[in-house]
């Protein structure tokens, strides 16, 4: 375990199916303490699938998973402590306020001094004068900056993004990129999936592609531009097998 | 939720007040079944409700997300659940005992006992099911039809224990039931708290 110190996660022969279906084949991924990886590729390529399995949602069915040293199979608990994680959904109660669903979440997780961190998270988000709102009254790119505030609550060492910039307006997305880029520097892991590019690429230290279950590309940031980026990954999903990294 | 319980329960109370004429013989014969036939629909429709708001959402994934042993949620709702229907019990037990002119009050001890357990047993089964039904196509038909069978002898003894305290009698003849009901709960939260991480599982 101890060599594994310096990464974050790590996953080995990571395989996923559904029934006959394969969503993930024997997937590798290392991702060091501190780094923040940006997941692309096409619609039901097993970005989702890979964020489950990481998040103890969903079990593998086969291969290892070592998240900070632990497994999701034998300690979830003390897995689930450290990740914050953004889904399709926004795990928010509609019948409850923000300041209330914030409340709720931030008990479970024990977080201390509550009451000051969800002032703070609202403000973050911009959500301060509607803290009182039930979600419910909430536009969709409301909900799910309250749904990333939410994620943050408990100060988790580990970030899993599953498309966070969903619905959010320009401002929006470029506070959340902020916010990403202030916690990348307090050393925290993120891993994150998206399909926008240029957000994507702004803040990784490292790109990977996923396609049909498997990883096509993996690259350093470093020297990627957007634009060269955009080019390679409209070469890998148009599927020419074989091309790899 | 609590309130459309009530406001069923309430009307079951009265509807049955109005088809019996007053001091029939029937009644006392018929008093503990109707009172638990008002009780499990009351407590069914209050059950069925209790993981639609979770899944709406996802927010039962949040709570799988959350660092908290999964078991504690089955029991926080379980425990919910119980306080609901408890608290239906107790404003319409004494409507019951006013139209049906049955005195419950003298035996209030082993009538609590009897309602307490046996209400801890349907919440028991009920929430266990609706986690499983709330997952399927046709959640409200799903749970009465898995709770049913299942708590069949629940019911049963419910019933005759009901019966038994109403007719004043002793607590030898109460006893009996009650003990298959206090085994019936611990069976079934056995059950639930051993399965409830593997029904809420995603594939
Ligand atoms: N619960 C499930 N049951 C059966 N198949 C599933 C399930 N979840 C995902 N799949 C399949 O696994 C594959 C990968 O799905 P996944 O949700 O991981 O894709 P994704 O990369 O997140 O796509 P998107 O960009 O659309 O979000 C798809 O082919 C999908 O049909
Ligand atoms: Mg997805």
């Amino acid at each position: 375990m101890k060599a594994e110190g310096s990464f974050a996660i790590t996953v080995a022969g990571l395989t996923k199916c559904f029934g006959h279906m394969y969503a993930l084949r024997q997937v590798d991924l290392a991702v060091k303490t501190g780094e923040f990886v940006t997941i692309f590729g096409p619609n039901g390529a097993g970005k989702t699938t890979l964020i489950r399995i990481l998040s103890t949602l969903s079990k593998s069915s086969s291969g290892e998973v070592s998240i900070l040293g632990s497994s999701p199979a034998k300690e979830p608990e003390s897995i689930r402590r450290q990740i914050g994680v953004i889904g399709h959904n926004t795990f928010l109660y509609e019948e409850l306020t923000a300041a209330e669903n914030l409340k709720f979440y931030g008990k479970l997780y024990s977080v201390s001094n509550l009451g000051q961190r969800i002032e703070e998270s609202l403000a973050e988000v911009g959500l301060s004068a509607r803290a009182a709102d039930r979600v419910r009254t909430f536009s969709r790119g409301m909900q799910q900056r309250l749904a990333i505030a939410r994620a943050m609550l408990h100060d988790p060492s580990i970030l899993l993004l599953d498309e966070p910039y969903t619905g959010l307006d320009q401002h929006a997305a470029h506070v959340l990129s902020e916010w990403l880029s202030r916690l990348r520097k307090e050393s925290r892991t993120t891993l994150m999936v998206t399909h926008n590019i240029e957000r994507g690429i702004e803040l990784a230290d490292r790109i990977v592609v996923l396609r049909n279950g498997e990883f096509v590309y993996d690259h350093l940031r470093k020297g990627v531009s957007a634009e060269d980026f955009k080019q390679i990954y409209n070469d890998l999903v148009e599927g020419k097998p074989g091309k790899h990294a | 939720m609590i309130f459309s319980m009530l406001v069923f329960s309430l009307m079951v109370a009265v509807i049955f007040n109005f088809s019996f004429p007053p001091g029939s013989e029937f009644i006392d014969d018929a008093a503990a079944g109707i009172i638990w036939m008002t009780f499990i629909f009351t407590s069914l429709l209050g059950m069925s409700r209790s993981f639609v708001r979770e899944v709406d959402k996802g927010c039962m994934q949040g709570l799988l997300l959350a660092p908290i042993d999964r078991v504690d949620i089955y029991i926080s709702k379980m425990l919910i659940n119980l306080i609901f229907i408890i608290m239906v019990e107790v404003v319409v037990v004494p409507l019951f005992s006013v139209f049906f002119k049955i005195n419950l009050f003298d035996s209030i001890g082993a009538l609590s006992a009897v309602l307490l357990l046996s209400t801890l047993g349907f919440a028991i089964v009920g929430t266990l099911f609706s986690a499983i039904a709330v997952n399927t196509r046709t959640r409200e038909v799903m749970l009465p039809i898995l709770h049913f069978p299942v708590s069949i002898p629940l019911i049963i003894c419910a019933v005759q224990a009901t019966n038994a305290v109403m007719a004043g009698q002793a607590w030898s003849v109460i006893w009996p039931w009650l003990k298959i009901i206090i085994a019936f709960d611990l069976i079934f939260f056995l059950v639930g708290y051993l399965t409830f991480e593997y029904i809420v599982e995603d594939s």
